[in-house]
């Protein structure tokens, strides 16, 4: 527990040689987009950062992202840097259990207050406080007191980015994300577990603390890590994009990276998944990939250590890391289609159409008839006018 | 009874039917029209483009027959048409229209502007709104036979001196015989040659024709003018004498509408086909030739050039055998520059000559020929339709140009080979 | 309402009655305008309406019987430009092809979209050069109404939103998308109640014009 050991310290502890240090630092500048003059000066400050602690807390979730992260079937760098950090609450991985592991959390808030990194993961249930309890407190309750005290806000996975599945229509549970539940209702905190020397506990207002958004369901096992090591390195959140998720990762869209991206530019469409052109490894935009709309480091990353990813593997991209991808419009459908039965409505507007139609040529037939009986024969006397 | 607004607006509710509707519908406003009318071309006035001149017929369109017009109408948020606008749009309907067809030709979306102006012209002419110049031919024709006043001691005069020039009797009132001709007013007192070319012609190439002493008279100030019924009225003389005198075929002779008027609108105006064949002078003349009855013993060696009459040729279908007769007649024929179906209009048809008011922008339109003309430099120039004859002749002589006007039928005469 | 659900809504319920629209409304107004009829003609026919008319529909866009003059080259060069253009882009390109196999069940290949990037800038400037001849020159100007001016920014929006969204610049590409059918929509509703009817009604008018002039054994 506790951080009085640095990461340095901490990792030499482990057997991590200053050589495989050094290129971890060189890969996270990489993977940050930062220049490789900077790797000295990240190593100085990861060789001395105190460890952080960290609580990560679990709502509305499938754990699929702490599966993400902790999947690895050889030492990774993402292996690494979650290691040096201190990781004092976590449902799946702790020890402790029951009320042990709430006393952890709670002792980990009070000793580190305003120092610690809140990584939260799944959406917050508002509909109705019990719909998703631990140790009988609610989401609700518990993300609020957790973030009093923290000194930055992760939220990993699309659910705590963006709302997620719980989210998608119709919502029953009344999920959140957790920058929009925290805006909401984060205004007036109880300062619990912070109180100050004189036993002060002013209210917190939460409402202005960023929170960083690591979308992705999951995400990259790398995103999260690079976020941390460039908080641990500059002590400053990186820079966001307008969904407060790191542009170094979230920058570009899957179709700007895509190796596919060749066909579909030449028009060249798988049209089924098991069809020439999906054996031929074509685009997969008539198979519904949402790639052009989706912004992740996928395609370039890619998963498992750099193995593939979703379209490399014969299937679209579901647009995992946007929100609302589940409401939009299905899977299999690409994103600009209707999603109306058209053909339909088009008939029964042909219909009524047809008989509106019918109707208004038949008055003016009789409109131009009747012109036609009104017809004044004209003869040469009518040729100047009003005598 | 007199002509009224109303009776203006009723008719032309009357004219719109599913071609004019269509042609409403269709214009996108692209301005080409303006650049087929030799009434914009020559004087840079945009009033003159084509499309504008049915203005307030296409108003009645929209708030007559279809629905959102309709619909405006009865919240009374659409604009009438008011006898003050008729009164505006008279110039634009009759002094700068000569029906020519131009404008139909080029129409991208595929618009009959001619065709539309032709049914506008009875609204106008039923609200009291044209020309005085026009009317007075209306009232001549309807009254007399001929909008000139040409009455039959007139052209029976100028046929004893065809008779005395030629030597040859012609024949009025043959029963039973193959063709009846009729002659237009203009070609009677101005140019009486026709007869004769056309009676040594058909004694030559042996045509049982005739003449009719109760309808003679080719033109037809009804179409000009726009009025229907008054066209359909001057049409069935003609037909009641054809049927009296039992003949096979009516020739239509040198003169623009008239061919319009009896072959392609007459039995529209009378309400049943005919049981004879109307056929354009140069028609018949050219079938004569194909038989190889019509033949010439010597060529006009000056170089000619032909004006197609627009009624005659883009309006009328006959484009080719006007030429086929001048291959056989002239040595040195040029096509005009822009030719056949697109000829430009002399400037006077469409009841634009008879309408005095008009004389100025009808010499302004003449420009036009002047500029063809002026690419080729011919030595005559050869036409069938003796308004556009009298109108060349004027406009060359303003214009200083010395060029003769021929007719093709007097000037095939005038070669006729002797057997 | 977030993107994703404004986007949905557009290629939705919106789309859905947009659709509606453009078909009563084309419909309603053909019918309202051939079901006028014309009246049989009586003339003894020298050549064949029906040939005539068939013939004209096609050689109006192919034979030129105007003049060429600066006018009508301008005139005609930046149409077909606009035109053949429009429907390059409307037509093949591979999402739009998608749309229609959706709806209609027909698809056919598609340009790469370099090239329908490329055309859709050549037809944006086509548009421009329309729009300034419009204004500038007297004819154009004379004749034109508040309805020349709005079909011509209705037309022009769904080309500039579409290479926006292609592009992906000025907001998130949801919103882009959104935009860009939102305009299409507007172009499908506006459509049948003004001159941009003529895509349906000049087979009509050309071919009345051929038949009259066929029936006279005239090509026009």
């Amino acid at each position: 527990m506790a951080n009085d050991q640095s990461i340095g310290e901490a990792l030499r502890a482990r057997g991590i040689s200053r050589r495989g240090f050094l290129k971890f630092c060189a890969a996270t500048a990489s993977m940050m987009a930062l220049p490789p003059s900077m790797v000295p000066g990240i190593a100085r400050a990861l060789e001395q950062a105190r460890r952080p602690s960290v609580i990560w807390l679990s709502f509305q979730e499938c754990t699929g992202c702490t599966e993400s992260l902790t999947r690895s079937h050889s030492p990774t760098v993402e292996g690494l840097i979650f290691d040096t950090i201190s990781l004092d609450y976590h449902h799946t991985l702790q020890a402790a259990s029951g009320s042990a592991a709430e006393a952890a959390r709670v002792t980990a808030m009070k000793e580190n207050w305003g120092k610690y990194l809140l990584v939260v993961d799944g959406s917050v249930p508002v509909g109705n406080p019990g719909f998703s309890t631990i140790a009988g407190v609610s989401n609700m309750d518990m993300l609020l007191e957790t973030a009093a005290g923290a000194a930055a806000i992760i939220s990993v996975g699309s659910c705590a980015a963006f709302g997620g599945i719980p989210y998608a229509k119709p919502n029953p549970t009344g999920a959140l994300p957790v920058s929009a539940f925290l805006s909401e209702y984060g205004k007036r905190i109880p300062n619990t577990f912070g109180a100050d020397e004189s036993g002060q506990t002013d209210p917190v207002d939460v409402t202005g603390k960023t929170v960083i958004n690591v979308s992705g369901c999951p995400p990259i096992p790398v995103v999260i890590t690079g976020v941390l090591a460039h908080f641990l390195t500059f002590d400053k959140l990186p820079e966001l994009d307008d969904l407060g998720r790191p542009l170094a990762f979230y920058g570009k869209s899957i179709h700007d990276r895509c190796y596919r991206r060749p066909f579909y530019d030449k028009g060249l469409f798988a049209n089924s998944f098991d069809d020439e052109g999906a054996k031929k490894g074509w685009c997969l935009y008539k198979l519904g990939c949402k790639g052009p709309t989706t912004y992740n480091a996928c395609a370039t990353t890619k998963w498992n250590g750099g193995t593939s990813f979703p379209i490399q593997s014969g299937h679209p991209c579901l647009g995992c890391s946007q929100p609302d991808f589940w409401d939009g419009g299905g899977f299999y459908n690409s994103l600009s289609t209707p999603t109306e039965k058209i053909a339909r409505a088009a008939v029964f507007a042909a219909g009524a159409a047809a008989a509106v139609g019918v109707a208004l040529g038949a008055a003016n037939r009789a409109k131009q008839a009747h012109a036609a009986k009104q017809h004044e024969k004209v003869t040469i006397n009518d040729l100047d006018k009003g005598t | 009874m007199s002509a009224s607004l109303q009776r203006g607006l009723n008719a032309f509710r009357e004219a719109i039917n599913a071609p004019v509707a269509t042609f409403f519908n269709s214009c996108v406003h692209c301005g080409m029209c303006a650049q087929a009318c030799h009434f914009y071309t020559e004087t840079g006035d945009p009033r003159y483009t084509p499309i504008h001149k049915l203005e307030p017929l296409r108003r009645v369109w929209k708030q007559e027959y279809t629905f959102w017009g309709r619909y405006a109408k009865a919240f009374g948020l659409s604009k009438p048409i008011t006898d003050a606008e008729l009164e505006e749009w008279e110039t634009l309907v009759y002094d700068s229209c000569t029906l020519c067809g131009r404008c139909s030709m080029v129409c991208p979306v595929g618009n009959d502007i001619t065709y539309m102006i032709r049914r506008m012209r009875e609204g106008m002419a039923a609200s009291g709104h044209a020309p005085e110049g026009l009317v007075g031919a209306t009232r001549r024709a309807i009254t007399t036979g001929s909008p000139m006043g040409v009455k039959l001691p007139a052209l029976q005069a100028q046929i004893r001196d065809v008779e005395q020039e030629t030597g040859l009797k012609i024949p009025v009132d043959v029963n039973g015989a193959d063709y009846m001709l009729l002659l237009s007013s203009m070609e009677i007192m101005n140019f009486p040659e026709f007869i004769g070319a056309v009676a040594r012609i058909f004694d030559r190439t042996g045509v049982s024709w005739t003449i009719s002493s109760a309808a003679f008279e080719a033109t037809n100030s009804g179409i000009q003018i726009g009025v229907s019924d008054l066209a359909a009225e001057l049409v069935q003389r003609v037909v009641s004498a054809a049927e009296h005198l039992q003949v096979k075929n009516v020739i239509s002779p040198e003169c623009g509408h008239a061919y319009m008027a009896i072959r392609w609108e007459g039995p529209n105006l009378v309400g049943k086909a005919f049981n004879f064949k109307v056929v354009h002078i140069l028609e018949l003349l050219d079938d004569l030739r194909k038989q190889g009855r019509l033949k010439v013993s010597s060529k006009e060696l000056q170089k000619l050039t032909y004006h197609d009459p627009c009624q005659i040729s883009r309006r009328g279908g006959v484009v080719q055998q006007p030429r086929n007769l001048l291959d056989m007649v002239a040595q040195n024929f040029v096509e005009m520059p822009d030719t056949g179906t697109m000829n430009w209009c002399c400037g006077a048809g469409g009841g634009v000559s008879t309408n005095e008011r008009a004389d100025e922008l009808r010499m302004k339109a003449f420009k036009r020929k002047q500029t063809q003309l002026n690419a080729i430099q011919p030595d005559a120039l050869v036409s069938a339709c003796s308004n556009c004859r009298i109108q060349l002749e004027e406009g060359l002589e303003v214009n200083g140009m010395d060029i003769p006007v021929l007719s093709l039928t007097e000037t095939i005469a005038a070669h006729l080979a002797d057997d | 309402m977030s993107e994703q659900e404004l986007l949905q809504w557009v290629r939705g319920p919106a789309f859905e009655a947009a659709s509606v629209i453009f078909v009563i409304g084309v419909l309603v107004r053909l019918l309202q305008t051939v079901l006028l009829g014309r009246s049989k003609d009586l003339s003894e026919a020298r050549g064949s309406e029906v040939i005539g008319g068939l013939r004209t529909i096609f050689t109006r866009s192919v034979k030129h019987n105007f003049q060429l003059s600066t006018f009508n080259l301008y005139t005609m060069v930046a149409g077909y430009i606009f035109h053949i253009g429009f429907f390059v882009v409307l037509l093949l390109y591979a999402p739009h092809i998608l749309v229609i196999d959706q709806v209609m069940g027909v698809s056919w290949p598609s340009l790469p979209t370099t090239v329908v990037d490329a055309v859709t800038v050549v037809t944006i400037v086509s548009l421009l050069a329309i729009l300034v001849h419009r204004l500038k020159h007297p004819v154009l100007r004379f004749l034109s109404r508040f309805q020349d001016y709005f079909v011509w920014v209705v037309t022009i929006l769904p080309l500039i939103t579409g290479y926006l969204a292609f592009h992906r610049i000025g907001a998130s590409p949801p919103t882009l998308i959104a935009i860009h059918i939102l305009s299409v929509e507007l172009l499908m509703v506006v459509f049948p109640f003004t001159k941009l009817i003529h895509a349906f009604t000049l087979f009509m008018a050309r071919y009345y014009n051929g038949a009259f002039a066929g029936r006279r054994g005239v090509e026009s």
